[in-house]
């Protein structure tokens, strides 16, 4: 029985990536986003490429009365084990956080809220099937909060901990939570940045997210590097850091 | 919607109805000309639909794996949407061998999903980094031209996102007009979202490939008069031979094996800097054609070859362009029709060779048939391609390449071309009259457009 991964955003650049990865180690796949148009085609190219199954789901992070329905739909389709990749997260700039109230609401119910809802939603089902793998997208931005940024990495720390106390929990039915602390990546959200200090590609993330996956649980930095480097950032004394123009 | 350490943006980004635009220096695989632009990279329907709405009222051009050598998929000082994260198969009929593709789907992908299935794409060109919005775009050809045409002889349909934002279906049925500009249209005529390909059974991953010298160039022509019937064939010629051995070089032939090969993974290498222009020299050249010759023995050789090794022997080497150092290189590509072709391609070898800018092999090749592309390359003849240094001087040999095609009523491959005159290119390309009629109907104020339409008076 092939285990199922359900890729929560999985239009994102590094969901697709991760999707690839899976579906070539003969994973099924449940395609869970908003953008339908693009789930099918998404699905279409893995079960070509790789032969699974692929199957695109209707899924809004911020729609939390849904979140129990879409979790029965996909207990009842993961025939092996049911694995979770979880993806989804805006990033709007901070600036505009600050003017709107509303478009940091809406970041704050999409990164974290959501992310608290759908997990928990998962939580019962994933103890009744006694196994698989939760692999949450955190980030370094959630390590200290910088003037750039410090909202989004708010809800990311708020979800760093929440997968703290989620892991545990979830440990005792012997399901793995994963927290990876993801460094900057080449995608369509960074794209008009300019070029970022140690940035890989999806391709490399997903490469390494699936090799701990495999095994791991509790939180990683991927790419590794930037274990110290924040590290480093976390020490650094107020006085210094909020000089820095990080 | 995804997640990363963020740094907001600076300066020069803007994100617009979903796509984010930056500024970047492009250049294509000959590396003479590096142009900046305003580049968006779309990963969705969405956001390649957003990207028609250019900031500043830029124009704009496709741009693939760049991995033509001119300026075909360039736009200096305008726009580009870059297609290689447009990459899914969206199709496969395996009863009618079909597939249906994104344009950013390269030649390597299809061989890592088809060949362990018996299928391969019919036409190939040299190297399998190349994607299939290229393909179209260009036209392109590979060793089994004589046989089995052009790559777009084998594109069932295509669909094509208009400046204005609509979405046609283009085939030989709907829309032939705009389906036969589209197809070697050098990227004029919109943007190709999907591409219906037919694939080809073969028996196995390998081929039976045969080797042998050929001592100079009637004995060459002779040769592929001999392999009119194979399935593959192509000749590597010595640029740099003179006189009695003017056009001697190495005819390779290739018919499907039965039998395959345990597939290995292939390594591939990097060329790892940027070779220094005295490395290549008359001397150095010559010495590594010579050796290329001796490689094959005197009474020729047969081996069994996976198809990538024969389809493009130079994938194995990534960045081998930078072989011509920082300067880069051009490269020369015609096609002169059968009857006077053996005069007109002594001429252009000897050309070449007395030019005295030193030319690694030439690639030399008989054609079958002429593409079905308004501004198709193909015609049947023979097609003659080779490297030359980007140098001071090389100008006027490329000249000279350029008048002797045009006197043997031949044409240059613009897929390769960076230095065709806008009259030569009129001389050469008949149709591209008919190609701007079918051009203005669907894109009046040429939204669309690139470093090449302008240079050869396209606008």
């Amino acid at each position: 029985m092939s285990p199922t991964w359900l890729m929560l955003g999985a239009s994102s650049s590094v969901a697709r990536a991760f999707a690839r990865e899976a579906a070539a180690h003969g994973a099924d796949l449940l395609l869970a986003g908003r953008d339908m148009e693009d789930l099918e085609r998404q699905a279409a190219d893995l079960r070509i490429r790789h032969g699974v199954q692929a199957v695109p789901l209707r899924f809004d992070a911020r729609d939390f009365a849904a979140h129990a329905a879409f979790v029965q739909d996909c207990d009842a389709r993961a025939k092996g084990t049911l694995n979770v990749f979880l993806a989804f997260g805006t990033m709007p700039a901070q600036a505009e956080a600050d003017r709107d109230p509303g478009v940091a609401a809406a970041m704050v119910e999409a990164n974290f809220t959501g992310a608290a809802s759908i997990l928990a939603a998962l939580a019962p089902v994933l103890e009744a099937r006694r196994g698989g793998t939760v692999v949450a997208l955190g980030s370094v931005a959630g390590d200290r909060g910088r003037p750039r940024n410090y909202l989004y990495g708010a809800t990311k720390a708020a979800l760093h901990t929440y997968l703290q106390g989620y892991a545990a929990r979830l440990s005792r039915a012997g399901v793995r939570v994963l927290c990876l602390k993801a460094g900057v990546m080449d995608t369509a959200m960074t794209w008009p940045l300019p070029r970022l200090p140690f940035m890989v590609s999806p391709q490399e993330f997903a490469a390494a997210a699936w090799r701990l996956a495999e095994r791991g649980s509790g939180s990683a930095y991927l790419p590794r590097i930037w274990w110290p480097v924040m590290t480093v950032i976390r020490m650094l004394p107020a006085r210094i850091f909020n000089r820095l123009d990080l | 919607m995804q997640d990363m350490a963020t740094i907001e943006p600076k300066s020069t980004t803007a994100s617009r109805g979903g796509v984010g635009w930056k500024r970047i220096e492009l250049t294509s695989w000959g590396r003479t000309s590096r142009t900046p632009c305003l580049a968006a990279r779309p990963e969705r329907m969405r956001e390649l639909r957003a990207a028609l709405d250019v900031p500043e009222g830029r124009r704009l051009l496709v741009h693939g794996a760049g991995r033509s050598y001119g300026d075909v998929c360039l736009n200096g000082g305008e726009a580009v949407v870059l297609t290689g994260r447009l990459d899914r198969i969206l199709d496969f009929d395996p009863a009618a061998a079909t597939v249906t593709v994104e344009p950013g789907v390269t030649f390597a992908d299809l061989l890592d999903t088809f060949l362990p299935r018996g299928l391969l794409p019919p036409v190939s060109p040299g190297t399998a980094f190349v994607t299939m919005g290229g393909a179209v775009a260009n036209d392109v050809h590979g060793k089994n031209q004589h046989h089995l045409g052009c790559f777009g002889d084998h594109v069932l349909w295509l669909d094509l996102l208009l400046p204005d934002g609509e979405m046609r279906r283009v085939s030989e049925a709907e829309d032939p007009d705009l389906f036969r500009a589209t197809i070697g249209g050098i990227g004029l005529t919109g943007i190709i979202t999907a591409i219906c390909l037919r694939l080809m059974p073969v028996p196995s991953n390998a081929l039976v490939v045969r080797r042998r010298r050929m001592t100079d160039l009637d004995a060459f022509l002779a040769g592929f008069e001999e392999a009119a019937g194979a399935s593959w064939s192509v000749g590597w010629i010595d640029a740099l031979a003179q006189g009695a051995a003017l056009g001697r070089g190495i005819l390779e032939t290739a018919e499907p094996s039965p039998q395959g090969i345990a597939p290995r993974p292939e390594r591939a290498r990097r060329f790892p800097f940027d070779a220094p222009g005295w490395m290549l020299n008359r001397a150095s050249v010559r010495a590594f054609n010579a050796a290329y010759w001796r490689r094959v023995p005197a009474g020729g050789e047969e081996r069994l070859l996976p198809y990538r090794k024969f389809l493009y022997p130079l994938d194995a080497m990534h960045g081998w362009n930078r072989m011509y150092g920082r300067a880069g290189f051009r490269q020369f590509q015609c096609v002169v029709p059968q009857a006077g072709g053996a005069a007109a391609l002594r001429r252009l070898l000897e050309a070449v060779s007395a030019s005295g800018d030193a030319s690694f092999l030439a690639v030399l090749k008989s054609m079958g048939r002429a593409g079905r592309g308004l501004l198709s390359f193909a015609m049947p003849g023979y097609t003659l391609a080779l490297d030359v240094p980007a140098r001071p001087g090389s100008a006027a040999l490329f000249a000279a390449l350029e008048r002797i095609t045009l006197e043997a009523g031949g044409r240059i491959y613009l897929a390769k071309d960076s230095t065709l005159s806008a009259a030569g290119f009129a001389a050469m390309y008949p149709d591209a009259g008919r190609f701007q009629k079918i051009r203005a109907q669907v894109d009046p104020q040429h939204r669309l457009s690139s470093d090449m339409s302008r240079r050869l008076g396209l606008g």
